[in-house]
This record gives C-alpha cells, sequence and structure tokens, in this order.
C-alpha cells in the first residue's frame, strides 16, 4: 500500500501569479508539508500577464512528487506546475559567484582553472578574483571544489532554472 | 488580473459599504461576528442594514464554529467578520477546522491602515500570513480599487471545487476610501479552475470493475454532503442499483439513510465490526469522496490489501496521498455519480447476485457480534444509552446534531441515526473541542424551527461556553446536551489503554454545576442522575423553547467500542474492555 521508492531528484517549474504572497505560499507549502528545498530560483517572465517563475529542486519519492505536484496546482495563484526531470528533456543552469584570494602560484592556477571552465573574471584585485561561472550544478561544484585548495573564499550561487529542448513550452 | 467581466452599472461606494453590498449581493444573509476598532466603518455600514442580520458572538472562535454549523447545515457559505490583531488570531482555530473538514467560511478581517502595516501599530498582526496555512486562500487588500473583485473571488474560491475557509484582510483606511462597486457577474479566476466532470475512460472502467466485483463496498466521505443534497439522492440511486454495502466516514453521515439494510454503519477507529471488517476483506472498494484519512486506514500497510480502489475525489491531492488507487476519478462526486449510474444502466449491468449473495452472508455474520453493544446498568447512565434515548425521543423531529470531540462524539456517530445529509455537524479532520455549542448556534440561526442539538462532552464544552449567552441573546433554543463523565474520556481511554491507567491530568476535579451555569447565562439547566428518568429529561428538555443546558451524570469510566488500536489493521478490533490489550506496539503509540 506504501510505495518504497527511493528518492530521487527532481526539478520542479512552476508558474503563478506575480501577487504578494505568492511565494510566500510555495514556500510555505514545502516546509509546512515537511518536502525538501535543494534550491529554488523566482522571477518575474512575462511582466505584462504579471506570471513569475519558480524553479525547485527537491529530493522525493515518486509518490511524494506526485503530492507535490497536486499540493501546489491546489494553491489558488498557481497557474501550472511541471516536473522538469520527468516530463521532459531539459537544459538545467545555474550561475555562481566565487571570490578566490592568493597571490603567486596559487593565483596563476586559479586563472588556468578558470579558462579551462569557461568562467569569466568579473572582478580582480591584486590579490583576489571574482568569477562567473554558468552550467549544469555539477560542473559548479566541480569548479568550487577545485578553488578550494587555491584560496575559495565566498561563494554565492543563483540555484537551478530550467527549461524545456525543443519547441515545447510548459 | 482575474477579474468581474462586467461591471453591472458602477456606483461609487466607500469600502464599507462595499463590504455590505458584496455580501448582500452574494446571497448572505447573516454574518457572524464580533467590533473592534479595525472594523468600526464596517459596522457603521452594517447599522443600516437591518436585512443583514449580525450574530454578535462571544469570542471570535465561536463565529467560526457558529458560521461552519451554518454552513453545513444549509449548503451556503458561512460569514465571519473580526477585528485586527487578536480578532484575527483568534479565528485561527475555526478557520483551521474549516479547512480540514472542507467547509466554505468567508472571513473578514479589519486590519490596520496600509501605511501602518509592518510598524507593530496598535492590534496589527500578519493576519495573511497567520492564516495562510489553514486557509484556501487568503487577501490583503492594499489597494482600495481591488476590494469588489477580491470580495466575489473570496465567495467564489470557497464555495466552488473543494469548498473551504477564505479570509479577506481587509486595511482601516480601504474601508473610508471612496470607489466603484459592481457586482459579482462572470467571476471566474485566471489560475483557479477546479475540475468537475470526471473522465469519462475511467468513469467506464470503474463501472467494469464494479460490476464484476465479488466482495464490494462503498466508502463514502464527506465530499458527498459538500457536493449538495443531489449527491446523496444519487449515491442512494447508485448503492440500491448495485445492492452493494455501503459505509461512511464521520464526515459523511446521512448521506445513506442508516435504516437502509444496506448500511453497515460507520467506519474507522470507532467504527463498526462489519464495517471495517468488509473494508479490510473486499475486493473492490469504491471511495465517493473520502480521503483515506488515518483514522479510516490505521496501519498503512495492512488496509485493504486485496482489494482493487476507485477514488472519486474533487481534489487532485487527496489521489495517493495516503493510499495507492487503482482508478482515480477527479470530479464533483454528484456529476461522476450520476455518470457512473448512466453508465450502468445503459451497458444494462446487474449485480451477480450469486457472485455477492456469500459476501452478504459474512457481512452478516460480522453484523451478528453486534459490536455497538454495552452492559447496561440500572443505578447508573451509561453513556451509550442517554444517546441512544436521545435519538429514539427525537428521531422523528426536524433535528439537527452538533458534537463537541471525545468519546460522545463517538457515541453519537455510532448510536445517532441519520437518514438525510447536512443533518450531522461534527469536528472531524481536526477535532476541536469546542466546536458543537457555537456549530448549534450557527445550525439554530439557518433553521430557527428545528430541534438543534449538541451532544457534548462536560470539559468541551467548557472551552466555548461563553456562546450560551449569544444563543440567549438572540433567542435561540439550542440544546446542550451534556455527556458528564467528569473526564476527558477519550484522554483517559487512551491513558487507560497506553499508559497503564496513569491518569494524568484527564480529570477535571472543579467542574461548575451546569445547572447554575445555564441559569447563570439566563438559559434552562437540568440534571439527570439515574436511567430511569433520562426520558423525562430529555422530553423536558425538547418541551422548553429556550437554551436548555442538560447535565447528563454518566458512567465515569465507560470505554469507547469498538476499537482499533492505532497502528493495527481493520481485522483487529477490539469489542469489549475484557479484550483490551495491555499492551501495545511503539509504532501504534506514535500514531496515536
Ligand atoms: C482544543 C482541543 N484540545 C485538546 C484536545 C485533545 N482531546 C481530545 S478528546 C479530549 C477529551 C474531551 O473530553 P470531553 O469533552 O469531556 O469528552 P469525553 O471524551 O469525556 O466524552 C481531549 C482533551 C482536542 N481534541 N481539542
Ligand atoms: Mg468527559
Amino acid at each position: 500500500m506504501i510505495e518504497d521508492k527511493p528518492a530521487e531528484r527532481r526539478c520542479i517549474a512552476i508558474l503563478v501569479d506575480n501577487e504578494a504572497g505568492a511565494l510566500a505560499r510555495v514556500i510555505g507549502l514545502f516546509s509546512g508539508r515537511g518536502y525538501n528545498i535543494d534550491s529554488l530560483t523566482v522571477a518575474e517572465v512575462d511582466p505584462e500577464k504579471h506570471t513569475s517563475r519558480i524553479t525547485i529542486v527537491t529530493q522525493a519519492t515518486p509518490m511524494i512528487v506526485e503530492q507535490i505536484k497536486a499540493q501546489l496546482n491546489r494553491l489558488v495563484p498557481v497557474q501550472s506546475v511541471v516536473d522538469m526531470t520527468t516530463e521532459y528533456e531539459s537544459v538545467e543552469r545555474e550561475l555562481a559567484l566565487v571570490k578566490v584570494c592568493c597571490t603567486g602560484e596559487k593565483r596563476v592556477e586559479s586563472l588556468r582553472l578558470s579558462e579551462v571552465f569557461r568562467a569569466h573574471v568579473v572582478d580582480t584585485t591584486h590579490e583576489s578574483f571574482v568569477f562567473e561561472l554558468t552550467g549544469a550544478p555539477s560542473k559548479l561544484d566541480a569548479f568550487v571544489n577545485l578553488m578550494r585548495p587555491l584560496g575559495l573564499v565566498d561563494v554565492s550561487r543563483t540555484g537551478v532554472v530550467a527549461i524545456a529542448r525543443g519547441s515545447e513550452i510548459m | 488580473m482575474p477579474a468581474a467581466t462586467e461591471k453591472s452599472g458602477a456606483q461609487r461606494l466607500t469600502g464599507a459599504q462595499i463590504v455590505v453590498q458584496a455580501l448582500l449581493d452574494n446571497g448572505v444573509d447573516t454574518v457572524f461576528g464580533y467590533p473592534g476598532g479595525a472594523v468600526l466603518p464596517i459596522y457603521d455600514a452594517l447599522f443600516e442594514h437591518a436585512e443583514l442580520r449580525h450574530v454578535l458572538v462571544r469570542h471570535e472562535q465561536g463565529a467560526v464554529h457558529a458560521a461552519e454549523g451554518y454552513a453545513r447545515s444549509t449548503g451556503r457559505p458561512g460569514i465571519v467578520l473580526v477585528t485586527s490583531g487578536p480578532g484575527a488570531t483568534n479565528v485561527v482555530t475555526g478557520l483551521a477546522d474549516a479547512m480540514m473538514d472542507s467547509i466554505p467560511i468567508v472571513c473578514l478581517t479589519g486590519q490596520v491602515a496600509t501605511h501602518l502595516i509592518g510598524s507593530d501599530a496598535f492590534q496589527e498582526a500578519d493576519t495573511v500570513g497567520i492564516t495562510r496555512p489553514c486557509t484556501k486562500h487568503n487577501w490583503l487588500v492594499k489597494v482600495a480599487a481591488d476590494l469588489p473583485r477580491v470580495l466575489h473571488e473570496a465567495f467564489y474560491v470557497a464555495t466552488s471545487g473543494r469548498p473551504g475557509p477564505v479570509v479577506v484582510d481587509i486595511p482601516k483606511d480601504i474601508q473610508f476610501a471612496e470607489i466603484d462597486y459592481f457586482g459579482p457577474k462572470n467571476i471566474e479566476h485566471r489560475s483557479y479552475k477546479p475540475q468537475v466532470t470526471g473522465d469519462p475512460k475511467k468513469i467506464e472502467a470503474a463501472v467494469d470493475l464494479m460490476a464484476g466485483a465479488k466482495r464490494p463496498i462503498f466508502y463514502t466521505g464527506g465530499g458527498v454532503i459538500n457536493s449538495g443534497p443531489e449527491a446523496s439522492k444519487l449515491l442512494r440511486e447508485l448503492v440500491q442499483l448495485t445492492g452493494y454495502p455501503i459505509t461512511s466516514t464521520l464526515m459523511g453521515l446521512g448521506a445513506y439513510p442508516a435504516s437502509d439494510p444496506q448500511w453497515l454503519g460507520l467506519v474507522g477507529m470507532h467504527g463498526t465490526y462489519e464495517s471495517n471488517n468488509a473494508m479490510h476483506d473486499c475486493d473492490v472498494m469504491i471511495n465517493i469522496g473520502a480521503r483515506f484519512d488515518d483514522r479510516v486506514t490505521g496501519l498503512l500497510e495492512a488496509f485493504s490489501p486485496e482489494s482493487k480502489k476507485i477514488h472519486v475525489d474533487i481534489d487532485p491531492s487527496s489521489i495517493n496521498k495516503n493510499i495507492l488507487v487503482d482508478i482515480p476519478i477527479i470530479g464533483d462526486c454528484a456529476r461522476v455519480l450520476g455518470d457512473l449510474i448512466k453508465v450502468w444502466k445503459r451497458r444494462k449491468l446487474t449485480t451477480d447476485e450469486c457472485a455477492i449473495q456469500p459476501w452478504w452472508t459474512q457481512i452478516d455474520k460480522w453484523r451478528d457480534r453486534q459490536c455497538l453493544k454495552y452492559k447496561q446498568s440500572s443505578t447508573i447512565i451509561k453513556p451509550q444509552y442517554a444517546i441512544q434515548r436521545l435519538y429514539e425521543l427525537t428521531k422523528d423531529m426536524d433535528v439537527y446534531i452538533s458534537t463537541e470531540v471525545g468519546q460522545h462524539q463517538m457515541w453519537a456517530a455510532q448510536h445517532y441515526k441519520f437518514e438525510e445529509p447536512n443533518r450531522w455537524m461534527t469536528s472531524g479532520g481536526l477535532g476541536t473541542m469546542g466546536y458543537g455549542l457555537p456549530a448549534a448556534v450557527g445550525i439554530q440561526i439557518a433553521h430557527p424551527d428545528s430541534l438543534v442539538i449538541d451532544i457534548a462532552g462536560e470539559a468541551s464544552v467548557l472551552m466555548t461556553m461563553q456562546e450560551l449567552s449569544t444563543a440567549v441573546q438572540h433567542d435561540l433554543p439550542i440544546k446542550v446536551f451534556i455527556i458528564n463523565n467528569q473526564y476527558m474520556g477519550m484522554v483517559r481511554q487512551w491513558q487507560e489503554i497506553l499508559h497503564d491507567r496513569r491518569y494524568s491530568h484527564s480529570y477535571t476535579e472543579a467542574l461548575p454545576d451546569f445547572v447554575k451555569l445555564a441559569e447563570a447565562y439566563g438559559a434552562c439547566g437540568l440534571r439527570v442522575e439515574k436511567p430511569e428518568d433520562v426520558d423525562d429529561v430529555i422530553k423536558e428538555m425538547i418541551s422548553v423553547n429556550r437554551p436548555v443546558l442538560v447535565d447528563c451524570v454518566v458512567d465515569k469510566e465507560e470505554n469507547c467500542f469498538p476499537m482499533i488500536p492505532s497502528g493495527a489493521a481493520h481485522n483487529k478490533m477490539i469489542l469489549s474492555q475484557e479484550e483490551s490489550p495491555r499492551e501495545m506496539s511503539e509504532e501504534g503509540k506514535v500514531l496515536v
């Protein structure tokens, strides 16, 4: 009667009316019902129609994923909910700003690695770099891990956004 | 933005006048409320409208329960009007209750002026923040021009789809602002569009499954009642057409007549032996408007292990939440029931009597256990006896029953038999002590000439007792029938079973004299202590055309059976004191 399939990573996209409290409703639903949030992004995507898109990465069993979708759909301002991981072939991207403080050999090595990762230097001083890097979350993880021994001091990440490949829209 | 598309001749009014006009235009005749600084303009507007009845309660929680009683007994939304801050926080329990039981409530709260929001102003509370998880939706009106649309939308959201409570928080400056008003025409919402018609393919598949059943059972719930009287009518038709047995959740009582031979009684933790065993052993379960609540399913792993399940629910999130089902049908109960009947008839299906006969024989064996039997006493009133007598003496009347929460509630569900929907008002999902008395107030307002009885526990009733004063003020002859066992009986029963009779703080040592209390409120107080006097006191209670409080002094330590201990399967019921376990699994203890 109870499903015991293991939890999986899912990326869920939610279109909502951009009205006061819409984000609070979505987040409150996750915390209130004990669903987890690995990352969350939100921004208005259609100013004319006042529509915002929220992207949440979660870990859940397939049965719970269905519950999450159904519960989200119950919220009045929610227009549509899509599991980008299973319902579409989708592209996922995340942006990171990574600050490294170092000099000498380490400074040279960090710059060299940033080129390998196609990161941009968006700010620099004699003893620091801020790199901007876009990619799949795993690529960002790898870059951050490589920077650690070279003087990583600060990381800021946007969380994942996703969109369907091809001409399909959600 | 969502819009009322047609402006039916815009009128210039203040926000407060618009509130009153919008209530009238949405068919409201009664408001349950309590005034305060942040709603004074609305109260001022009400002053001129005698056609809108305002029922002044004694505590805002009572306003919501009264509105729930009104809503559930009429099928129309219940309206609440309270002030900001403490007025708003006091409605939270009622809103949570209405949310759990899907009761349409439109609750209007006053708020401090928009420029003061966020400044910790006097009587400011983050009302939309606090009520967000216990409402279906809520609004803070920050722009005056939005007010008419929001009010009409509030009615639409509260009453459509799966009904529920909504809150509209209205700052004081918005109540004074002058704006254009338009009526509630063609209200629809951009994002919110409940699905009411079931998928025809699923309906065909459900009928196939039903027609081939050997051990079927209908398991119905509050969704049938919420769908309206038509759903109950269609349910009766379908159940008779098939000849299958039927049980119901606490919230669904009355949708099917209890006097019918196909009726098996209540299902779940304190449901009947026949219902629970039939649920466990069935091969096809037809769930109409119930939600596989844990009080019904018991141990999930052992819940009806061999059945194929059909689940009709208007809320997609109810599907596969607790129990995986084979045929989910999303839609309104009345529509889907109508479609099931149509398909059954079109395909000229008949019940396979040969297949069903052994099933009924088995059910009759379970019935022979007479699970609701109790040991009668000649010296002390048994609570079950009191409720049985109450039933016998009122069943032919135009009667509505509400309850508080506890053993008395379960005994009422077991022993009071309902023939019609909307006659039974109880707090199911939230289990709110203090629900019944104010609910009775709301019911009596809606049905002034009917007999309205709150079957109460002495502990519960003290939580909202002050609403007796409301009943006196508004000439509402409600009857509060207290099953007084001096204990929080349901708590004591669990302590007896789970905690080795360590009755920690479940005995109320200083109960009031309920007769004097009733008299102090200006109501009539009666007491009965002997079994032979029960009938006379009930008759007297009925004959008094004023609010009456009956202190029915019963056996203190009677337990409510049958019972499925938490964490057990349906076929592991305890039928009597003698069978009570002294041990319970660790898992079961957690589930209480
Ligand atoms: C507001 C609230 N607080 C606590 C509880 C937990 N509780 C459930 S039943 C019960 C005892 C009710 O006692 P009483 O009203 O005398 O009814 P009885 O069980 O004795 O019939 C309690 C405390 C509750 N359901 N609601
Ligand atoms: Mg009691």
